[in-house]
């Protein structure tokens, strides 16, 4: 270049900005709200619910177990709404995932995995079904979901009584015991560290000697692992690039190349596949299948990624967000349980939180679109 | 249209600019094969006719300007190329060879990159992530591929420093930056991924007197490196010294191409504006003048 009037100075250097506190920074995080929200949630319980055994190791794989459930919903739904969509058959998804696996193994005698696998190609199918509508009929998300909310809800029911004569599916736990699929879903991790930890005296141990909390619920590893993992497709990947690209702008996205369709698709079918997940760790869980289960999930998967900072019309939001959103929400619902505090005001505490956070959100996306 | 050119036309002349229209003259003789051509092109929305039987032939190393009217069908006619519509007929040719993008994704794989009217940019999304948007650089292998963002920062700063635009910090929200930088954005990423063919819709309608001519040298350097251009503008000071031919379009038809040696400037002009409006405007603005002086006397 012939210009020397232009050339390109260094950020740190320039005199038109000024150095942003590191905390000022954090603040432009959309998971900051989430986060400082955590923090609140814990002192809060910390006080009212010390002596009670929350913070016990036992209380505290309690609410991250509860937290982590949400939170693979959370996580899926967090990147479905960062591309600009939302998926509320995510809660019929699960009772009728649970169907489809508890159907096949109970009533048919399939072996587990493949009852496991039938179940997850089902959710890959019913959620490019979603996609597909939504972006071939241009309709919203809102509208084609809310749809097939009623309809899984619907076949759940109807299959299950057609089949079974009943809308309960149980005897799970028998099939699922030498089933070498079933462990993915069921059960404890590093149960070894904590009989050593329990050796060592570092943990409580019951009456026998053995600890009395025996692991990690195998649920919270699936969470951190997807959270890791949609973490780093967001800010790391061609992928994530384009999911941002997709909620922020679905026409400009197309015309500089991004595969709008392809995306969306594959967000929709992911949220499908989270449900699935969660299915399967209730199925096994719980040794049956009901075809009421994940009543509601849909929304509360909504509210974690709303407090964990993503917006509600797309093109914004973290995946870190939506964990400390279910941890908000796991936390909550069990402090409530420990406290004593009737849990009707749950409910009340939730709606609050949600209004709370978008009012936050609101405020700190247009501090991040003022001039830095 | 013939008087519009006739009005122009001094008495030695002997042909109209629109005589000499379709681009056709013998000078340019074209053994050449067009880097791009449109051959009877119509496109429609429902029952809107956008665009209806256009021909156009544009060679590498060269620019043509696409003039007209709001609304004349400039836009759609480089969104055709562009991949964002199929042609409802008609027939595209890229280097000869039937071009059938279904989407703008592969048009810019032809190498065919766009600067659009509305720049197709996300303002909630960084300067680099806007730059790359859809062309992402990768490092690593398999499902370990990631963005290699360092890099991307990087290129996005240089592009937008030779484009005259000083970039505070390249994470910075497109929503944040000014009109005509946001356009510098859009222009720096269409430079920089255009291969072959570069359509630029109204590049500089926010742009500053040294931006534009940057952006105006940014043409002539992608001419010269023997790229395709296709440059839309309402401003004859930017159309007419870059351009080699000249296209002119109104209410979705063509009125005819012409080489930049078959027509002055002044034609131009009188095309861009429609020499009739001008000279009733002229008339208009003499009455006015005339009612003023008549009212203070
Ligand atoms: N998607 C669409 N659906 C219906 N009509 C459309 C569509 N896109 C463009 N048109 C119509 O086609 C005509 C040409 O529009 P276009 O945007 O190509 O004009 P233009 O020449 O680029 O104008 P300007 O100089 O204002 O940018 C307009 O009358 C417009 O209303
Ligand atoms: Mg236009």
């Amino acid at each position: 270049m012939t210009d020397h009037t232009i050339s390109a100075v260094p950020a740190a250097d320039d005199e038109r900005l000024r150095r942003v506190h590191p905390l000022k920074a954090a603040l432009k995080r959309p998971e900051f709200g989430a986060i400082a929200g955590t923090i609140l949630v814990f002192a809060f319980f910390s006080v009212a619910a010390s002596g009670t055994g929350m913070f016990s190791l036992a209380g505290i794989l309690n609410f991250l177990e509860v937290s982590a459930q949400l939170g693979i919903l959370a996580i899926a739904a967090s990147l479905l709404m960062i591309g600009g969509e939302f998926d509320l058959s995510l809660g019929s998804m699960i009772g009728f995932a649970g169907i489809l696996i508890a159907i096949p193994a109970v009533q048919y005698g399939w072996p587990l995995w493949l009852a496991i696998t039938f179940a997850f190609a089902c959710a890959v199918l019913i959620g490019w079904i979603n996609g597909y509508l939504v972006m071939r009929t241009g309709l919203p998300s809102f509208i084609v979901t809310l749809g097939f909310l009623f309809i899984l809800r619907g076949l759940a029911i109807g299959l299950t009584r057609l089949t079974t004569g009943r809308t309960q599916v149980s005897g799970l736990q028998e099939i699922a015991d030498h089933d070498w699929l079933a462990p993915f879903f069921s059960g404890e991790v590093f149960t070894g560290l904590f009989s050593w930890m329990a050796a060592q005296g570092w943990i409580a141990t019951n009456f026998a000697g053995n600890p009395s909390v025996t692991g990690v619920p195998v649920s919270i590893v699936w969470w951190i692992v997807l959270a890791a993992a949609a973490t780093w497709l967001l800010l790391y990947t061609r992928f994530g690039n384009w999911i941002f690209a997709c909620g922020g702008d679905v026409n400009a996205a197309r015309n500089v190349g991004v595969p709008v369709m392809k995306v969306k698709i594959l967000l929709f079918i992911f949220t499908a596949v989270a449900a699935t997940i969660f299915a399967c760790l209730q199925v096994m869980d719980t040794g049956s299948a009901d075809t009421t289960r994940g009543l509601l999930k849909e929304l509360e998967a909504i509210i974690a990624v709303v407090i964990g900072g993503a917006l509600l019309t797309g093109g914004y939001g973290s995946a870190v967000g939506a964990v400390f959103g279910a941890l908000i929400f796991g936390t909550v619902q069990m402090g409530i349980f420990y406290t004593g505090v009737n849990t009707d005001w749950f409910k009340v505490f939730l709606g609050a939180m949600l209004l709370i956070a978008v009012l936050f959100n609101n405020y700190v996306r247009k501090k991040a679109l003022e001039a830095k | 249209m013939t008087t519009n050119a006739n009005l122009q036309q001094t008495p030695e002349q002997t042909t109209t600019a629109a005589d000499r229209a379709r681009g056709d003259t013998p000078k340019a003789a074209d053994t050449r094969t067009p880097l791009i051509e449109m051959q009877a092109v119509d496109k429609h929305f429902g029952n809107v006719v956008a665009l209806s039987n256009i021909s156009l032939k544009v060679y590498a190393g060269e620019v043509m300007c696409l003039l007209g009217d709001n609304g004349a069908g400039k836009s759609t006619l480089i969104k055709t190329l562009s991949g964002v519509h199929a042609p409802t007929h008609g027939e595209l040719l890229l280097e000869g060879n039937p071009a059938n993008f279904t989407s703008p994704g592969q048009a810019l794989d032809a190498g065919i990159a766009t600067v659009f009217q509305d720049l197709a940019m996300i303002p909630l999304m960084s300067i680099t992530r806007n730059f790359f948007m859809g062309r992402e650089p990768t490092k690593g292998f398999g499902p370990f591929k990631y963005v290699d963002w360092e890099f991307a920062d990087r290129v996005a700063r240089e592009e937008m420093a030779k484009i005259g635009i000083d970039v505070r910090d390249p994470s910075q929200p497109v929503g944040t930056l000014s009109g005509g930088e946001r356009q510098c954005v859009a222009i720096a990423r269409a430079v920089y991924f255009g291969a072959k063919v570069l359509i630029l819709d109204e590049p500089t309608s926010a742009l500053g007197v040294k931006q534009a001519s940057k952006v105006l040298r940014y043409i002539a350097q992608a001419r010269n490196r023997g790229l395709g251009v296709i440059f839309i503008t309402h401003n004859v000071h930017h159309a007419y010294p870059i351009g080699d031919a000249f296209t002119l379009l109104k209410r979705g038809t063509s009125l005819g191409s012409w080489r930049k040696e078959d027509i002055t400037r002044e034609e131009v002009l009188n095309m861009m504006a429609g020499g009739e409006e001008m000279a009733s405007l002229d008339a208009e603005l003499a009455e006015f003048q005339r009612t003023d002086s008549a009212s203070v006397a």
